[in-house]
């Protein structure tokens, strides 16, 4: 092994491979269009002052956004390369993917979807209304904010370094050992996994940690507990969940390294190892992660319908404690993930039943949604539409999932195309759709101007349509007896369904396809979808009390609450645009700082020396890390202050600026 | 005539489409008659059907409401429709909590009791019923074939294994390699095969024929191609089953065993006699009572 560059020799690079080269290719010159770009119009100063350097939390929820979206990209990519190759690779075809090339893209296409789509999505919408909706200035711990969105850009930039050194993991997207361990994949495939997940793993503990005490400390006065919004009660939970889970996953990808790189048997078929216990530690946490992931949709949703409803949300003590008994229970059904492990009939059956028991509370949910539209007024805005979509298309999921709580059922459906479809079906129908929902909700507010309509109701077509012709056949499969992540297969019935699916996958890619046009019309037209009322649904939560996008300190006077719904109230009473009770004071706002942007970058060559064994760049990394962290932690001057006559001045010219609008 | 013609769809395109549509639901329907799962040849299979079919039924009582109400709300509610009663801020109804907490609590309750009695009924570890004596068949998975070995009749066979039609079939699962899992769809369920661990699975075949088994766990590069057949054949067929094994087998002692451990894919069905019978055990005994090997370098 080589002292400088560890394992990594040049026959790590794929040349050889077409299709990963050209993707390689072109994401290569997608970033070097958008440097250009940067460069032509001279915005780099302004990228490193407002976004990059930032701990803004509006700022910071925007480049979470846009890291979940620019990845969704690779994480399609990979789901249409494996819907042709399945629509194609029959009989005596082997499709165009060997395994090789297959394994790697299916493990991908979870990992990435999961970890670095999906939670970047729900974590930036978070990150965007939660303080908003509390009527607070900033997170509890802006700095930490911006560490967190940084580790969590790391380990997706590590995770797609795999495409170019190396390879990714074959072992699917929960590397069960012993594949995973050395003895079955030799190669750095699993290791890109475990330090992309372990890196961007704290950064998620980290927006736990910050979001809880946020929530808990940071609320306007009057706002009870039974007063917040219910977006944020269901972030709250979300994050209760993410610091009681996250640390599971985290230690058990420890204990799997360990294996790898130390030799002790953990999980290892030899030694005394328990293969197992990382199934069940795995679980442990990836059970509570379906609803890390899913409550705050649920939360979307609930906003979307009652503002686009022109009613309160319907039985809210009923939907918080739903809320609440979700949680509780997300923790105590991870075994349904491995019924047909071996464990007895009595564990079994407990497990199966808790399951079930879970949908009682989303049942809840959807009633108390129905019954938000009864007797108001619904306008069919592109959020709206989401909502709607999400109902009749979670029902569905919710119905197919409590069938594979039934252990008996399991048996036959476990593992099988069935379960693909189930998944999918509460994870695009539910947090996707709930993601989009609540981009197109929140949007004019994060930037000032709204999403152009039309082309998000294209979009949302697409994708509902293209859903239920993409995964409706999958279901089918699974009761032909069709198992997940087949290369190839010969059974000539399962052909034409494959051949459907992949033309649902193809609508789904007009849909995306849509979104994108979508945003870039509208930034172009921004001034005709400008809004000046910061108020553009009429909105009942305080978030829409302040203009769009909000001042840095987002409340000019932190509001006083009395009761729930209150944006909704203060305008019930008379009180239009926010107008502060008392004279304008200094306001101090936490300054901008590189410590987060310089640790992020030092962890991916923290990471990227693990994988390779490049021990001195590891070293160096890590060394680095803890320099800039210490520098930050005794650095004097993390703040300035705002002065009142700055305050004033901005306020004056939002009122102005919103006095013309309806 | 000329207007009529001209009246009549574009032939070229609309009739390609319609008649690949056509040929699209031909197969889809015609496929309609293999469904592994929902056509089952076996009691435990039969079971499980039968179990889906309640609980979808079942949760069809909430489903199929909320599907039509989530439309009929949102249709009659709609803003414009002048006629729709509004209650801007009507937002509680115990009775209708009541409700929506109650009926998929009774529904659940329903399920859960039908859970707990068929997770009993249905553990693939409890022995079936049957009027012959159990026939016991060891499973290893290898990377990346099912090998079969019969400790009674001491044969084994790679890809393929029979059983006697009506008679209670204990199968004991371990593997040599990464986790699998054995499932046969049209006969019974599915259950993991790990190293050091001995999983059962307990099958009856009603009916003769050829069922197609696999691996539903993944388990690397061969796993698409890890599939066999299970042959469900009558005492005399199964006897003369047997019979040809024991002729076309080569003996599966440690040379052979250790050749057939590599790793292959797509295996052809293979032979061997004598089957060595105690190899299951002895696999399981390698990973669990070994002490842990010296690690060079560790």
């Amino acid at each position: 092994m080589n002292a400088i560059f560890g394992k990594l020799t040049l026959e790590a690079i794929p040349y050889d491979q077409v299709v990963t080269m050209a993707a390689v290719g072109l994401g290569g010159l997608a970033a070097l269009a958008v440097a250009a770009a940067i460069t032509w119009y001279g915005r780099w100063r302004w990228l490193w002052d407002e976004y990059l350097t930032s701990v803004d939390h509006k700022k910071i929820g925007i480049m979470y956004v846009v890291l979940g979206l620019v990845m969704l990209l690779r994480g399609f990519t990979d789901a249409i390369m494996m819907r042709i190759q399945q629509a194609i690779s029959f009989g005596a075809n082997p499709g165009y993917l060997p395994p090789h090339h297959y394994d790697q893209i299916f493990s991908a296409h979870g990992v990435i979807m999961i970890f670095f789509v999906a939670m970047p999505l729900v974590v930036g919408l978070m990150n965007i209304a939660v303080p908003l909706q509390i009527g607070a200035r900033d997170v509890a711990f802006p700095f930490l904010n911006s560490l967190s969105f940084w580790l969590t850009f790391a380990g997706a930039i590590l995770i797609n370094a795999s495409l170019v050194f190396g390879e990714f993991a074959k072992t699917g997207w929960a590397a069960y050992p012993p594949l995973s361990e050395t003895s079955f994949s030799p190669d750095v495939g699993v290791d890109y996994y475990i330090w992309s997940l372990e890196i961007s793993g704290i950064g998620t503990l980290l927006t736990g940690v910050n979001f809880l005490a946020t929530i808990l400390r940071m609320r306007a006065p009057g706002m009870k507990l039974m007063r917040m919004p219910i977006f944020t009660w269901t972030a709250f939970c979300t994050n209760v969940l993410i610091v009681a889970a996250f640390p599971i996953l985290t230690v058990t990808l420890s204990l799997l390294a360990l294996d790898r790189y130390v030799g002790t048997h953990f999980f290892t078929n030899d030694g005394g190892g328990e293969q197992m216990m990382y199934v069940n530690l795995f679980w442990a946490w990836g059970h509570p992660e379906v609803y890390i992931l899913v409550l705050p949709a649920f939360g979307v949703f609930s906003e979307v319908v009652a503002t686009f409803s022109g009613k309160p949300l319907f039985g809210y003590k009923s939907m918080v404690w739903a809320t609440i008994a979700i949680t509780f229970f997300s923790f105590v059904v991870w075994l349904h993930h491995f019924f047909t492990m071996g464990a007895g009939a009595n564990v079994n059956a407990f497990f199966g039943i808790a399951t079930m028991i879970i949908a009682i509370p989303t049942g809840v949910k959807m009633f108390n949604w129905l019954f938000t539209m009864f007797r108001g007024r619904v306008r069919f805005t592109v959020p709206m539409l989401w909502t709607l979509g999400f109902m009749i298309t979670f029902t569905i999921g919710g119905m197919t999932g409590v069938l594979l709580a039934m252990p008996g059922a399991d048996f036959v459906l476990h593992n099988s195309l069935f379960l693909i479809a189930h998944f999918h079906n509460t994870i695009i129908g539910g947090v996707v759709f709930g993601v989009f929902a609540g981009i197109t909700y929140w949007f004019p507010k994060a930037t000032g101007f709204r999403l152009y309509e039309p082309l998000g109701k294209a979009a949302f077509w697409c994708w509902i349509v293209g859903f239920y012709v993409a995964f409706m056949p999958l279901y089918v499969l699974g009761f032909m007896g069709m198992t997940r992540r087949l290369s190839h297969y010969d059974n000539p019935d399962w052909h034409p369904w494959l051949v459907v699916a992949a033309g649902g996958a193809g609508l789904i890619a007009l849909g995306i396809l849509f979104t994108i046009l979508q945003i870039a019309y509208s930034i172009w037209k921004r001034d005709e979808l400008r809004d000046l009322t910061g108020d553009p649904w009429n909105g009942r939560t305080l978030e829409w009390s302040t203009s769009s996008p909000p001042p840095a300190y987002n409340f000019a006077e932190t509001p006083h609450v009395t009761e729930l719904d209150a944006w909704a109230r203060m305008k019930a009473s008379g009180g239009g645009m926010f107008v502060p009770a008392s004279p304008y004071g200094d306001i101090h706002m936490p300054s901008n700082t590189a410590a987060g942007l310089l640790i992020g970058i030092l962890s991916i060559g923290l990471g990227f020396g693990l994988v390779w064994y490049i021990w001195w760049l590891a070293a160096v990394s890590a060394l680095a890390m803890f320099a800039v962290l210490l520098h930050r932690l005794f650095e004097a001057d993390i703040a300035f202050v705002i002065p009142a006559a700055e305050v004033k001045d901005l306020e004056l010219r939002r009122l102005e600026a919103g006095a013309g609008q309806p | 005539m000329s207007v009529f013609r001209r009246l009549r769809p574009k032939p070229t395109v609309l009739r390609r489409l319609r008649a690949a549509s056509f040929t699209v639901a031909v197969a889809l329907l015609t496929a309609g008659c293999r469904f592994a799962v929902l056509d089952p040849k076996g009691p435990i299979a039969a079971r499980e059907k039968e179990l889906i079919l309640i609980s979808t039924g079942l949760m069809l009582i909430v489903v199929v409401p909320v599907i039509v109400m989530t439309i009929a709300f949102a249709f009659w509610y709609r803003a414009s429709n002048t006629r729709a009663k509004s209650l801007p801020d009507w937002a509680r109804s115990d009775a209708i909590e009541a409700v929506v907490w109650g009926v998929p609590l009774l529904i659940v309750i329903v399920l859960g009791s039908l859970a707990w009695t068929t997770t009993h009924a249905l553990d693939p570890y409890r022995p079936l019923a049957g009027d012959d004596k159990t026939l016991v068949i060891d499973v290893v998975a290898l990377d990346w074939k099912w090998l079969f070995v019969y400790p009674a009749q001491n044969v084994a066979a790679v890809n393929e294994v029979a059983l006697p039609v009506g008679t209670p079939v204990r199968f004991e699962i371990t593997s040599d390699s990464v986790m699998n899992s054995f499932f046969i769809p049209g006969l019974a369920g599915q259950i993991y095969a790990m190293a050091g661990m001995r999983t059962e699975l307990g099958v009856i075949a009603d009916e003769a024929g050829s069922f197609d088994g696999l691996s539903a766990n993944y388990s690397g590069a061969g796993f698409s191609g890890m599939k066999f057949k299970a042959l469900a054949m009558s005492r005399a067929d199964f006897d003369a089953w047997i019979g040809k094994v024991q002729q076309a087998g080569r003996p599966l002692d440690a040379a052979a065993y250790a050749e057939l451990a590599k790793p292959s894919s797509n295996n052809a069905v293979a032979y061997y006699a004598p089957g060595s019978p105690a190899l299951l055990q002895s696999l399981v005994d390698k990973y669990r009572n070994a002490p842990p090997p010296a690690h060079p370098g560790g």
